[in-house]
């Protein structure tokens, strides 16, 4: 009952590689994963893949199948039309380790320089007991931003860091800015941290649409960062102060 | 010898989901210089699949709700075959753990007055479970991870375990391989830590990832220290059965928590014909007094539905067996007709996207099909219930790896609470440890030589056996022969056909180079695989009686002389070694708990 399919499946390393075209079996209501595994195990034992929940929670196997990022997990093979081939390739905006593997450390580096949470004190009063109250719908928002599963298909769809590699430096991608939002709306959190770049975006949206979790990057996170952050630099009164103090210029 | 990588430690940690994330923390923060070794990309853990909830008797809820409640509940559950200690000591120190959670950043559902909400699971008698949604696994290893990278811990990612370094009866490292080059790399360390999680993907349905092949087991078990109660292997009632491809995916208990009822192919709630005398008198007879209860706890009992995971496992799995299973093979699980559909995307979204993506069912309108999948070992690395240290001086075990805790059966948000509780208490046990040992431990270079030669042999070997084909030999053996319901006819075949496996698995051979090459890492988890399986298979062999997570055909009761031991195992050259330790009797104070009338 399984149908014959031809994936084309991307091979090599750092040096360079090229599409391989493999002809498998795909059985009723699997996913590109499945399709992949069975290629592994029975085609190519070396064939480099991430994964681990195979459950869309943990955000392991990301990549672009037809040129679209996905998590190949969730991306069920009768989306496709029969006959047609399908790639499988690597997220672009990460050097490749493997196949369909990449170094995906810069995320992790981003990760480590976002400040940590800094928590208010307990209200003596209302929380006596050592233990903080905090409203549900005030934490609403910021329980849509941890939803993040880290799966990077926003940072690799991101045109700022896709197309320019230099941007990197300056700015930390869509799932940090994400987080930057989770922690500047945390109703516990004290702490006033830099936007590691929130004006390189050009609310593209691309990132919200390929989000997994259904995060409004964009409109949710990014913009409030703008404005939070446009409201910091003309705010009238902090210019002035910042003239006076002979810093005008920077940010 | 070859110069391999080396790094010097004081206590390196291996595997980052939960308890090894907290346990680093804790050793970190003590002063001992720490490592963070995980198999995955950090924050990938099994933790991450957790859904339901973290259980912690904080009594926001139910103000009844206390430690001796909580620990009464985990030892029934556990079929009284836990470590006391262990029992005690997790519920008295789990709200604090999760409060501690809240200081660090995770933001849990409230109740209307600002506390953490807290919501019904089965085999706890009030609503005890902190939780996010169905999520909850998610929110504590992102807040874990998150407080972790600040604490100047250093994390090595992609890096696989092969085998523990010994200096005398001692440990004194571990030599692992990145997966990304396959090159080498040696640690040099005072402690171990053990946080590995499970065993799962020893069996073909199973709710686990690729990352379960009881590493920790086997480098424990090869290390020389005792593995207990191997033959409690916990099959999650609700796995998806369809279709084919994400059979065993986990479906969360919180589908029952939140008023979900399992159902036969006719509309049966046929868990009213499954009530073990053990839970009968704290149990609703019809289904009226079972859906009172979710509103009223002082005049009715708790529904069916939610009896221990042993319990609801064992009763699908005779239903599916009388012929009143559904068309793919398991039974329905209907929230649909019990909440509203805006309810039931709120509490359960990930469940709701899940069954939308992958099986095209709506949850809202239609019940879903489940089955049992395998999910979890209550069986481990014997620890001392205070510090966790293993039988091995300077080896100590957290989370699921370790035994004791759960006894027989483990109750549902069990498991993230024990992670806190017990990877706090083997950072503090490591640390204290290594303050203690003089010097550095010295590495043996025999020792690195011998099993960085063992782990490159399928190089060289050519058109030897192929490692996915072997592993999936091993999935269909333990599940047909190892599975829910045991006899000792089946076990003999299973230990004949892995003592086959075994064979062949000196055999194998792999293609291309070391570099991120996943069969020749398989290979490496099947040697794991193999040792852990074995050991499930002896034990279940040696436990003639029926209890908790192991049931025996030929042996359906309990055996009240089994009620009295652990089956332990130890790794002697070239075989496993089985016998019976006596399980620690509990204090009277902690016994009188169990007399009382409910």
């Amino acid at each position: 009952m399984g149908s014959r399919i031809t994936m084309r499946i991307w091979r090599g390393d750092a040096e360079g590689g090229e599409f391989r075209d493999f002809i498998a079996t795909a059985e009723e209501g699997e996913v590109v994963l499945d399709v992949v595994h069975r290629i592994q195990a029975t085609q190519a034992g070396d064939l480099a893949v991430r994964w681990n929940c195979k459950a869309g929670r943990c955000g392991s196997c990301s990549a672009e199948v037809n040129g679209v990022p996905r998590l190949m997990c969730m991306t069920r093979m009768n989306l496709f039309a029969e006959g047609e081939p399908i790639t499988v390739g690597p997220m672009k905006t990460f050097p490749v380790v493997k196949d369909l593997v990449t170094d995906v450390s810069f995320n992790f580096e981003m990760a480590r320089r976002v400040p940590a949470l800094e928590p208010r004190p307990k209200d003596p009063v209302t929380e006596a007991d050592g233990h903080y109250r905090m409203q549900q719908v005030d934490i609403n928002r910021v329980q849509e931003f941890r939803r993040c599963i880290e799966c990077f298909l926003c940072q690799n769809v991101c045109h700022v860091i896709r197309d320019h590699d230099e941007n990197k430096r300056n700015f930390a991608g869509p799932r940090f800015m994400v987080r930057l939002a989770e922690l500047s709306m945390h109703p516990l959190d004290t702490r006033r941290r830099a936007p590691m770049g929130v004006g390189y975006c050009n609310i593209t949206k691309c990132c919200t649409e390929v989000c997994p979790e259904d995060i409004h990057i964009t409109d949710n996170a990014i913009i409030p960062l703008k404005e939070r952050q446009a409201d910091v630099k003309y705010d009238p009164l902090r210019r002035l102060v910042r003239r006076l103090r002979g810093g005008a210029k920077k940010s | 010898m070859p110069e391999y990588e080396s790094h010097e430690f004081d206590v390196i940690v291996v595997g980052a989901g939960g308890a090894g994330l907290r346990a680093a923390i804790e050793a970190s923060a003590r002063g001992a210089r720490t490592a963070l070794i995980c198999k995955s990309l950090l924050g990938k853990a099994h933790t991450v699949m957790a859904e339901g909830g973290v259980a912690a008797a904080m009594g926001n809820v139910y103000p009844e709700d206390n430690w001796q409640v909580h620990f009464r509940d985990t030892m029934r559950g556990g079929k009284m075959l836990n470590n006391w200690r262990m029992a005690q000591l997790h519920a008295q120190e789990a709200p604090d753990r999760v409060y501690e959670l809240e200081d660090w950043g995770a933001l849990f559902d409230r109740t209307p007055d600002g506390r953490i909400l807290q919501r019904d699971f089965g085999g706890h008698r009030y609503a005890r479970l902190a939780h996010v949604g169905d999520r909850t696994g998610l929110e504590m290893i992102r807040t874990l991870q998150q407080h972790a990278v600040h604490k100047g811990i250093d994390v090595f990612m992609e890096c696989t375990v092969v085998g523990l370094l010994k200096d005398g009866d001692r440990i004194s490292g571990a030599l692992a391989y990145w997966r990304e080059s396959g090159a080498f790399v040696v640690f040099r360390t005072k402690a171990v830590v053990l946080a590995t999680g499970g065993i799962g993907k020893c069996w073909r349905i199973t709710s686990n990832s690729w990352e379960y092949t009881g590493d920790g087991h086997a480098l424990a078990l090869w290390a020389g220290a005792d593995l207990i109660d191997m033959e409690f292997v916990q099959f999650h009632p609700t796995g998806m059965v369809w279709p084919p491809s994400v059979r065993g995916v986990l479906v969360t208990e919180g589908v029952r928590g939140e008023g979900g009822v399992l159902l036969d192919q006719s509309g049966r709630r046929f868990m009213f014909d499954y009530i073990p005398e053990m839970f009968r008198s704290e149990t609703a007879e019809t289904e009226e007094e079972a859906d009172r209860w979710y509103t009223d706890r002082k005049n009715a009992r708790r529904t069916p539905d939610l009896l221990p995971r042993d319990e609801v496992a064992r009763a699908i799995n005779a239903e599916v067996k009388a012929g009143r299973g559904t068309p793919h093979g398991g039974v329905y699980l209907d929230i649909a007709s019990r909440q509203p559909a805006e309810v039931i995307v709120r509490k359960l979204p990930g469940m709701y996207h899940q069954f939308k993506q992958l099986a095209d069912v709506d949850i809202t309108k239609e019940p879903m099909e489940i089955g049992p999948t395998c999910h979890y070992v209550m069986g481990g690395v014997r620890v001392d219930p205070d510090t966790a240290a293993a039988t091995v001086p300077g080896l100590f075990a957290a989370g699921e790896v370790a035994a004791g805790m759960h006894g027989a059966n483990r109750l549902g948000g069990n498991s993230l609470s024990d992670l806190l509780v017990f990877g706090r208490r083997a950072g503090i046990g490591a640390a204290e440890y290594a303050q203690g040992v003089q010097g550095q431990p010295t590495v043996d270079d025999a020792q690195v030589q011998e099993l960085a030669d063992g782990a490159l042999e399928p190089f060289g070997r050519d058109r030897g056996e192929n490692p996915y084909a072997l592993h999936e030999a091993l999935q269909t053996c333990m599940q047909n022969l190892v599975g829910i319901i045991r006899t000792e006819v089946e076990l003999k075949q299973a230990l004949e056909e892995l003592s086959d496996l075994e064979e062949r698995a000196g055999r194998v051979s792999v293609e291309g180079h070391r570099q991120f090459n996943p069969g020749w890492h398989l290979a490496q988890d099947l040697r794991c695989m193999l040792a852990v399986s074995q050991c499930t298979a002896r034990a279940a062999l040696e436990r003639t009686e029926s209890r908790g997570g192991h049931t025996r055909d030929d042996h359906p009761n309990t055996d009240p002389e089994l009620a009295k031991v652990n089956v332990r195992l130890r790794w002697r050259p070239g075989a496993v070694e089985v016998d019976r330790v006596p399980l620690p009797q509990m204090p009277d104070d902690l016994r009188a708990l169990f007399e009382e009338t409910t």
